[in-house]
């Protein structure tokens, strides 16, 4: 088999048995499995800056934050069409990265965590600021009748798990296609050495304007459909430890490889859930499991297996 | 006709001045040597050049264009390549992924693979095109840069001291190499070795202190007293 056969028999492989679990997974190991795909997606969108452009953000919350808000405020006050306003959601993530990207890239290392930081804190305060349409801390229910898509109502748990798996799938193929080509690759190659890349007459900034309002919109498509699929809009998704969270399912799964975001969503979703059936305390072993992962496997999981077993995983 | 202009090149870093008020003229075809001891500006002036440092004053004009205003990467894409003195390959990619990144740019994507090829089998490195570029020698990541500047077909290749760390032999294969591009392609090559200096350039320009000291054939580069005492020592 070919290493181009290889790779795609792997990604389809993981849609594939996603799609066959549907079947057999008991109705509460469902449920999880619809969210961790969605916020899978969430952490995709993070590790093409992340993982690919070697950008680290500590504001990717804005972009979610931006498809949730876009997609609930143009249902429940605009009254548009559910699909409408999932466009909606996700063109609001497009331009508000693409914003951002414009401020923020005029840093880089320690000064482009902080720059993001602070605009996601300042998305965050504007969301409880305008609290009479957005409800603040509080937040608010996307109303049944508004998520209704194309006929299939979304509340329905094997609805959901398929729009959830279709997201996904989307999401997770694409990123799979950019970084192997031309474009990706230079990103990458940014990632290792940007004044190189710049050197062979690259316009760099133009390449990591890309990669930032490409992250952005995946980012901000997870936060329209986590608003859809569950119902719920809330001003906790726009906080600081959301835009942490990301960062973390990359790192634990392998930042830089196409699988690590799932990966890592999949552990640290079943490593809180187990752990919280032992103790109160269940960020303490989350805590310690983290530690010892990041002591043992220090490129994550699926890093630590392109390490060992497949160098060419991308 | 030239290929390559600079009028009244200077570059002040805070009170130092590290280049100044430099003429400095390329004709096509020429293979330029730049030489000067350490600190005298060399890769201040090439940076210049190609837009890696904005000048504090003067103009640069490549292939009868004003680029002085222009930012690096479109100067790279006007046709000018750059080799660095500190290696700086993509450590983490295979070699042909090097190569490839540089032939990209300037190539349909279907030539870039002969072209890469080509360009690495030129250096002597095509049995090392699957080995990831961190893993090389220091002298082969050197011939690997070289690649990557070679691929790009350039009007302007740039080499800032391509030598350094090279065997006796490596030197030698790469002395051959540029006898071949030379004619077709301009070269500018800032280079410690004497012996290269010697036999592969058409002329050599002296830097010292920022400021130009001389200038003319190798022959008379050798035998200028200001030279001599500056660089070259006596004797």
């Amino acid at each position: 088999m070919t290493v181009t056969a290889r790779v795609w028999a792997l990604h389809l492989g993981l849609i594939a048995v996603l799609f066959a679990l549907h079947f057999v997974l008991p109705a509460y190991h469902h449920g999880n499995l619809a969210r961790i795909m969605v916020l899978a997606t969430y952490a995709i969108g993070y590790n093409v800056l992340f993982g690919y452009t070697g950008l680290l953000s500590l504001g990717h919350a804005l972009f979610f934050a931006a498809g949730m808000y876009g997609m609930g405020l143009a249902v429940s006050h605009a009254g548009l069409s559910p699909a409408v306003a999932l466009c909606v959601g996700v063109l609001a993530g497009a331009l508000v990265s693409f914003a951002l990207a414009l401020l923020a890239l005029r840093t880089s290392g320690v000064a482009f965590m902080i720059v993001t930081l602070m605009f996601a804190q300042a998305g965050y305060l504007t969301i409880l600021y305008f609290g009479e349409w957005t409800r603040g801390d509080e937040g608010f229910v996307i109303q049944a009748a508004d998520r209704v898509l194309w006929g299939f109502d979304l509340s329905d748990p094997a609805n959901r798990y398929f729009a959830a798996l279709t997201l996904f799938a989307v999401c997770l193929l694409v990123s799979l296609r950019l970084v192997r080509r031309p474009f990706g690759r230079t990103l990458i190659a940014i990632r290792e050495n940007e004044e190189r890349v710049r050197m062979l007459g690259y316009d760099t900034w133009a390449h990591k304007m890309g990669a930032m309002v490409i992250s952005g919109t995946i980012s901000a498509a997870a936060g329209a459909a986590y608003g859809i699929l569950f119902g719920y809009v809330g001003a906790s998704f726009a906080a600081v430890p959301h835009s942490i969270l990301p960062l973390l399912y990359v790192l634990l799964g392998g930042a830089g490889t196409i699988l690590g975001p799932f990966v890592g969503a999949l552990f640290m979703f079943y490593l809180i859930d187990l752990a919280s059936g032992i103790t109160t305390a269940h960020m303490l072993i989350a805590g310690v499991v983290l530690v010892l992962l990041t002591l043992f496997a220090p490129q994550g999981l699926m890093g630590e297996l392109r390490r060992r077993l497949w160098k060419g995983l991308p | 006709m030239s290929l390559l202009t600079a009028q009244g090149l200077s570059k002040q870093f805070g009170g130092l001045s590290a280049v100044e008020n430099v003429d400095f003229d390329l004709p096509r075809g020429e293979v330029r040597a730049l030489i000067g001891p350490n600190g005298a500006g060399k890769t201040t002036l090439v940076g210049m050049i190609c837009g890696r440092i904005v000048p504090s004053a003067g103009r640069v004009t490549f292939d009868g264009r004003d680029i002085t205003g222009l930012p690096a990467h479109k100067r790279i894409m006007a046709g000018m390549a750059y080799t660095f003195q500190i290696t700086s390959v993509f450590t983490g990619l295979d070699v042909r992924e090097n190569v490839a990144l540089a032939a990209r740019r300037h190539m349909h994507p279907r030539e870039t693979g002969p072209a890469v090829e080509a360009a690495l089998a030129r250096v002597g490195l095509a049995d090392r095109i699957d080995q990831e570029a961190g893993d090389l020698s220091y002298g082969h990541q050197r011939l690997l840069e070289i690649a990557m500047g070679l691929v790009q077909s350039p009007r302007l290749l740039i080499l800032d001291e391509p030598t350094q760390g090279l065997s006796d032999a490596e030197i030698a294969g790469f002395k051959a190499l540029v006898r071949e591009l030379a004619g077709d392609t301009t070269i500018l090559l800032i280079e410690h070795n004497m012996s290269v200096v010697m036999e592969l350039a058409d002329r050599v320009t002296v830097l010292n202190f920022g400021e130009v000291l001389a200038h003319g054939t190798p022959d008379e580069i050798h035998h200028n007293a200001d030279v001599q005492a500056a660089y070259l020592g006596t004797g």
